[in-house]
């Protein structure tokens, strides 16, 4: 299933958000969007992820979602939302149990998920007692159970310190070689977007509106060595960004 | 080790401690050693005289009073009713609160509707509505369970509510995310989010229920707490009066330990 957005254009009150975004984002694919903090990225993927309504332009599902598939667009949300009050099976089995899906069914799928996050040992903790990128890796765990035709990742790992991170991303990509998923992934890091992307969405600064939309074609796999081609990539990104970044950052102290 | 502090001669210095206090340790004991000393205070006064006897009575009297009542069996004829009276009226007022409370922290139309009202209600004193409430429910059990329900209902409403309010929003946009139903985001999500909020509501509605019970008990009851407290009273009884109000004060202590326990155990998630 293809995700499509036509058009894109909202404004909160007087303030004007987004302008004009057009975008693909191909079955299989990780596309990664960038951008000045402020410039709409959470609110164009909670559009995408129908949580709000733009006041212009349409977000079309292309193709339908895989068989098997009980929410086709899951969010990964950058501060976890888990239930303080489920254990770590309890918080997956919730976005179960609203689909009939209990008892060995239920179960099945759980250890499997969590196998996949490596997460088997912590079934029975409580979030509390989990670390930060434990946290992440079941709301990960959590959005693989519902079997997605697109993951929506705002700032996954932005709340994790860097040592976790890394180790995170590992994981990600592990995730995506074993079994390739759909995602649009929010982020300000551009190292995380050369890393993860298969396509790279540049936004300006608000009102965000597309730069430029950056292919890499290289496998996840070979991208750990950070080759020439990348480097030259990630320069390139930021290069379009410099002066976005620096005067969002003006901006903001003006407000 | 000691050798690189020379150069410094005596001018070395521990750094002073200064952080420490404003979090609050639990001490079991003090509570409980503050009732001994009051009361070793008080039985010391009145037996060397320097606490009149018309001032307090003396504890130990109070004690063998309530170990009169104790074995006439006229504790349990003055604690049956009510309890019974604090049960039901207490579990009414509470559970129409919380109903009400989750209605108005998730329609806004309830809440425009509802909220002045339940703002003009809460101040009114509940004691002066009893004679009203003797007229639309009687002299009997009636107009004590709604005096009873009546006060626990408000202050459950607005302690509700705020619960309500103060559920985390975004982990209701991850149910709505997931695509779970409206009755489960209410179940699985707000109730148990507020769940804190509505246990120490609570424990205030359930001393308010004890408070109005002795109001309750003002008119037409024979036997019950209240109605044994009142009596003693105007008698200027003070043995009586006193063992009545440590009886009142230990419901009190009770229920709110029954709430910790809940607490303890519903909300064990909690850091
Ligand atoms: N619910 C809202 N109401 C009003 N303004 C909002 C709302 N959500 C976001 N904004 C504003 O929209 C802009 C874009 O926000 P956001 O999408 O969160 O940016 P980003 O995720 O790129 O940092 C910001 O200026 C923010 O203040
Ligand atoms: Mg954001």
């Amino acid at each position: 299933m293809d995700i499509r957005l036509e058009g894109i254009s909202h404004s909160y009150d007087d303030t004007e958000v987004l302008r004009g975004i057009d975008m693909d984002v191909p079955s299989g694919r990780i596309v990664c969007l960038v951008g000045p903090s402020g410039c709409g990225k959470s609110t164009l993927l909670r559009f995408i992820g129908g949580l709000e309504r733009p006041t212009q332009g349409r977000v079309l599902q292309l193709g339908t979602p895989p068989e098997g598939c009980l929410n086709p667009l899951t969010f990964v949300f950058q501060d976890f939302a888990l239930l303080p009050w489920r254990s770590v099976h309890g918080n997956i089995s919730l976005v179960l149990e609203d689909h009939r899906i209990r008892g060995a069914a239920a179960k099945r799928i759980i250890a499997d998920v969590l196998a996949r996050t490596k997460l088997s040992e912590f079934a029975w903790a409580l979030p509390r007692q989990l670390s930060g990128g434990m946290k992440q890796r079941v709301a990960i765990a959590r959005a693989l159970a519902v079997n997605p035709a697109v993951m929506l990742m705002d700032e996954p790992l932005s709340a994790l310190d860097s040592q976790t991170r890394a180790l995170l991303m590992d994981d990600l990509i592990t995730l995506w070689e074993r079994q390739p998923f759909t995602a649009v992934y929010v982020t300000h890091n551009l190292t995380e977007a050369v890393r993860l992307g298969h396509r790279i969405v540049v936004l300006s600064r608000r009102p965000g509106s597309i730069r430029e939309i950056v292919e890499i074609d290289e496998p996840l796999s070979e991208r750990g060595s950070a080759g020439a081609e990348l480097e030259r990539k990630l320069q390139h990104l930021w290069d379009l960004m410099r002066d976005d970044a620096r005067a969002a950052d003006k901006e903001l102290l003006g407000v | 080790m000691s050798d690189s502090t020379l150069p410094y001669g005596s001018a070395q210095l521990e750094v002073r401690f200064r952080g420490g206090g404003f979090s609050p340790i639990p001490h079991r004991w003090m509570g409980a050693l503050v009732f001994v000393v009051l009361i070793i205070f008080i039985e010391w006064g009145t037996r060397a005289g320097f606490i009149s006897a018309l001032t307090l009575p003396r504890p130990s009297d109070v004690l063998a009073t309530f170990g009169e009542l104790w074995d006439s069996g006229l504790l349990f004829r003055h604690l049956g009713p009510s309890l019974s009276r604090l049960v039901v009226g207490a579990a009414l007022g509470a559970s129409l609160g919380i109903g009400v409370g989750i209605l108005i922290g998730l329609f806004s139309y309830i809440r425009a509707g509802l909220g002045p009202l339940v703002a003009a209600i809460f101040p009114i004193p509940k004691i002066a509505l009893l004679p009203l409430f003797v007229i639309w429910f009687g002299i009997g059990e009636g107009s004590k369970y709604a005096l009873i329900a009546f006060g626990t209902f408000t202050p459950t409403v607005v302690a509700t509510y705020g619960a309500v309010d103060n559920v985390d929003r975004s982990l209701i946009r991850m149910g709505q995310s997931f695509g779970l139903s409206w009755l489960s985001i209410v179940r699985k999500i707000v109730l148990p989010g507020a769940m804190p909020g509505i246990l120490s509501g609570l424990r205030i509605s359930l001393a308010i229920a004890i408070i109005l019970l002795v109001a309750a008990e003002m008119l037409g009851a024979q036997y019950g707490i209240g109605a044994y407290i009142l009596e003693a009273g105007s008698l200027y009884d003070l043995e009586r009066l006193f063992a009545g109000v440590v009886i009142l004060s230990l419901l009190g202590v009770l229920t709110s330990g029954a709430i910790a326990m809940i607490e303890r155990r519903m909300l064990d998630w909690r850091v």
